[in-house]
């Protein structure tokens, strides 16, 4: 779980271009959008393609990422359980 | 009807005018296309906001809020601007993983920079200005476009602030299959050496020009915007006949023009559209040409206005864009002419003011 | 400058029609132009509707007449097609009479062809004529060629999908200041493989016909259309004694300022541009008889324009309706296939249904017209919305 939320640390970094952070940066509760880290509708939208790519999972309702998208916890959590690949 | 001023100027281009200076230390390229210098974009967009932008929309961006510091004004009634291609290299991306990845794993992103209005979109909302928000496209008459509707909204009353500028970016795609259909030239050209080169094609740049236009006035103030005219197709011989009738409507003779502004790009194919324009009306008249210094792009002409405007409000031409040898000591009206491969012809006439 | 402008001349071709005449009809007859795509070679065939036209690109390249080394995208063609309607419409012999300048929208621009000869453009030099066809210019500067507009002012505005509203309003007001004497306005945007991809990844697309204003609506389809307006000065009107089909009474343009493609939630830009329009047409709310409204059936759309909407017109909202569900959402040319059912409107002096509408939006209670109702028209107001906070309003009417 550890080595899952890591990758996705680095991977968001990467895929969002958030350039001047580095994974220690983001605690694994941390708020990913608001307060947070300030990510918008348009980086839920990249973080569904995220989902879809590396680990076989599709949404289909934008809505859906909400909670999935809230913290690192909550996203590890709901791969760990649909991922398909 | 309104007088219309250029009260300030903002430029990214391939030469370093981002600070201001007025074509002190050129940059003498060699190359097939030469790219913008580039700010210190962080000193302008704050980090969260410029990691999704491309690099027009970082452009347009720095060259408008360069120009409206300048302007003393924090917001302004409408934003005009004129792209030829809009942020093309998210286009190229874009169309690229469409066909590498067969229609899968497509991020928004690159869809988004890609729409055309992108870049005078986030200025908008970069600067929270809820007016009149237009994106002209057409080319090389893409930024007169622009000025043209600042012009008649400022003379109407309509507005007294506007916002305009031209911006286009580089792509490497687009570079490449304008390489192979000899748009870009075959050959690296030095700067210095652009006219001599008698070869086809130009060399391709890129930039953003911004200005604001008011109805007033200022101590910032750069010159005076008198009128700007764009015609679909041209030929050589109905130029001068053409320029004539346009001159007249601003009640202008030929005789009262002190420099003319000249898009000459290095292209045998086509350089004689100035030649043309140029020959018996204005042979006593200062010339000077500025593409060897931009590169070539389809809103390349809002470097010219940029030249333009120093160039009257400090009256003085520096050496390395003359084109002739006539010396001229007061400037008080600039006539601009440009042209891409034979069509979308403009003439733009700046005012001392 | 209330004084309107006077429309003397449309074309349009869309997925319910070739010309005028057919458009009306289908709108009359509740004829929807939605269906499976058939001309782009897509992985999303089962994923989407769209609208789309039936003709092929060589059908058009025979009806025109072009030779065979013609770069022309689908874009021009559908462009060409419907200004020279607009021309013939019009009464135009001779274009050359008075000074006519030709102002056209395209978001998609040559990518068509662009999409399909991407790699084969570095090969293969018998694509390569397509090249150049690429920028979103070139099909204006074709459809000013096919009109025989020469050393005029030809210029195209891409502003999304309000763009070809925005080409009428610049039409206007080159009209109202005296630099052109007559103006081609209006906008042209085929299907592709970008565009199809591109709304995708937004996830507004919807799988089946699109449902404007309902509550359970899944999204927008895309559409494909050209549509132009013949705009005419009081000069060339009364010398040539012209029949006015209705006047471009008033436009508004604002920006939302709010995010690079979502509407506000409580539609800031396009109350603007309600209002705006409203006071260069010289009018009030209550003078707006219908609405044809942007509703493109996105989630974000139509909760921000109907919120608008009422912001504007308060518990007066005039007769509303969008016809997207008939044609799709045909991106930069909708401000223009709308202006023409606009005049459509005042002309015959009926409101299209909004199509497809089942269940009232749960944000608000009011409800878009649902059947074909005749009743007397005078003013029409007709939105178009689009990314980078781009929203526009054009209001035309029967008396000048």
């Amino acid at each position: 779980m550890d080595a899952l939320k890591q990758e996705l640390k680095e991977n968001i970094i990467e895929q969002l271009n958030l350039e001047d952070m580095s994974p220690a940066d983001i605690a694994d509760d941390d708020m990913l959008f608001g307060d947070g880290l300030g990510l918008d509708s348009i980086d839920a939208l990249e973080l569904i393609v995220m989902l879809d790519k590396n680990y076989g999972i599709k949404l289909t309702d934008p809505k859906e990422g909400r909670s999935i998208f809230e913290s690192i916890n909550t996203m590890a959590t709901y791969i760990s359980e649909h991922r398909t690949k | 009807m309104k007088q219309v001023y250029v009260n300030s100027v903002g430029s990214i281009s391939t030469q370093k005018t981002f600070d201001g200076s007025f074509l002190e230390d050129v940059i003498d390229h060699e190359d097939h296309v030469i790219h913008a210098m580039d700010p210190v974009y962080k000193d302008y967009i704050p980090p969260a906001a410029a990691r999704r932008m491309a690099k027009g929309i970082k452009m347009g961006i720095v060259a408008s809020k360069i120009a409206l510091t300048e302007a003393g004004i924090d917001n302004v009634d409408a934003i005009i601007t004129g792209t030829g291609m809009g942020c093309v290299r998210d286009s190229e991306k874009f169309v690229s993983a469409i066909i590498d990845n067969d229609e899968q794993f497509l991020t928004p992103t690159p869809f988004i920079q890609s729409t055309h209005n992108t870049v005078g979109g986030q200025i908008a909302l970069e600067i929270q200005c809820k007016g009149y928000n237009f994106t002209y496209v057409h080319a090389a008459i893409s930024f007169e476009s622009a000025l043209l509707d600042a012009l008649m909204q400022i003379q109407e009353e309509e507005a007294n602030h506007i916002l305009i500028g031209g911006v286009d970016e580089l792509g490497d795609h687009t570079v490449k299959i304008h390489q192979v259909i000899n748009h870009i030239k075959t050959e690296k050209v030095k700067s210095s050496q652009l006219l001599a080169s008698k070869t086809s094609g130009a060399v391709f740049g890129e930039g953003a020009n911004f200005f604001v236009l008011s109805s007033e006035k200022g101590e910032t103030s750069y010159a005076e915007v008198l009128d700007t005219k764009t015609f679909n197709t041209l030929e050589k011989d109905q130029l001068q006949s053409e320029l004539n009738i346009f001159l007249k409507a601003n009640n202008i003779e030929a005789n009262d023009i002190d420099l003319l502004v000249l898009g000459n790009n290095g292209d045998v194919d086509f350089d004689d559209y100035y030649n043309a324009l140029a020959q018996d009306l204005f042979t006593q008249t200062q010339q000077v040409y500025f593409k060897h210094l931009s590169g070539e792009f389809n809103t390349v002409s809002s470097f010219g206005f940029w030249l333009a405007s120093n160039i009257l409000k400090h009256q003085s031409v520096p050496e390395v864009i003359k084109l002739n040898h006539t010396q001229t000591v007061q400037f008080d009206n600039v006539l601009l002419y440009n042209q891409y491969r034979g069509e979308n012809h403009s003439f733009t006439l700046l005012k001392k003011c | 400058m209330g004084k309107g402008v006077a429309i003397t001349g449309m074309g349009i071709i869309s997925a319910i029609g070739n010309n005028v005449e057919e458009n009306f009809q289908s709108l009359i007859d509740k004829k929807k132009g939605i269906g499976r795509v058939k001309k782009i070679q897509t992985n999303h065939v089962n994923d989407i509707m769209v609208g789309e036209i039936d003709f092929t690109n060589d059908d058009f390249i025979e009806q025109l007449q072009l030779p065979a080394t013609n770069n022309y995208s689908r874009t021009a063609l559908l462009g060409v097609i419907a200004a020279k309607e607009a021309i013939k419409n019009a009464g135009i012999s001779d274009i050359t009479q008075y000074k006519t300048g030709l102002v056209s929208a395209t978001s998609v621009g040559g990518m068509d062809m662009t999409e399909r000869y991407f790699y084969e453009y570095l090969e293969n030099p018998e694509v390569q004529k397509y090249i150049d066809g690429h920028h979103a210019g070139d099909s204006t500067q074709k459809i000013a060629e096919q009109l025989g507009i020469d050393g005029s002012l030809v210029t195209t505005i891409s502003t999304a999908c309000s763009s070809a509203a925005n080409a009428i309003m610049l039409g206007a007001r080159l009209i109202k200041t005296g630099r052109l004497d007559r103006v081609v306005v209006g906008g042209s945007d085929c299907l592709s493989k970008f565009t199809i991809n591109g709304f995708k990844t937004l996830m507004i697309l919807s799988d089946t016909f699109n449902t404007p204003f309902d509550e359970n609506r899944k999204g927008l389809n895309l559409g494909e259309a050209a549509a132009f307006l013949v705009l005419e000065s009081d000069k060339v009107v009364q010398a040539e004694n012209k029949t006015v089909l209705a006047y471009v009474k008033g436009y508004g343009n604002a920006n939302d300022a709010f995010h690079q493609t979502a509407s506000s939630d409580d539609g800031d830009g396009a109350t603007l541009a309600m209002e705006q329009a409203l006071k260069i047409a010289g009018l009030h709310p209550e003078d707006i008889d219908y609405i044809n409204a942007h509703g493109t059936a996105t989630g974000n759309n139509d909760l921000s324009e109907g919120r608008a909407i009422l912001r504007v017109f308060g518990d007066r909202v005039p007769d509303f309706s969008s016809t997207k569900a008939y044609t799709g959402h045909t991106l930069a040319a909708a401000g223009g296939i709308e202006a023409v059912y606009s005049v459509l409107a005042l002309q015959n002096n009926v409101i299209y249904p909004n199509l497809n509408f089942e269940t009232p939006m749960k944000e608000f209670d009011i409800t878009p017209e649902l059947s074909i109702k005749q009743k007397e028209i005078k003013t029409v107001l007709s939105n178009s919305l689009g990314f980078g906070g781009n929203c526009s309003t054009v209001i035309f009417s029967k008396e000048p």
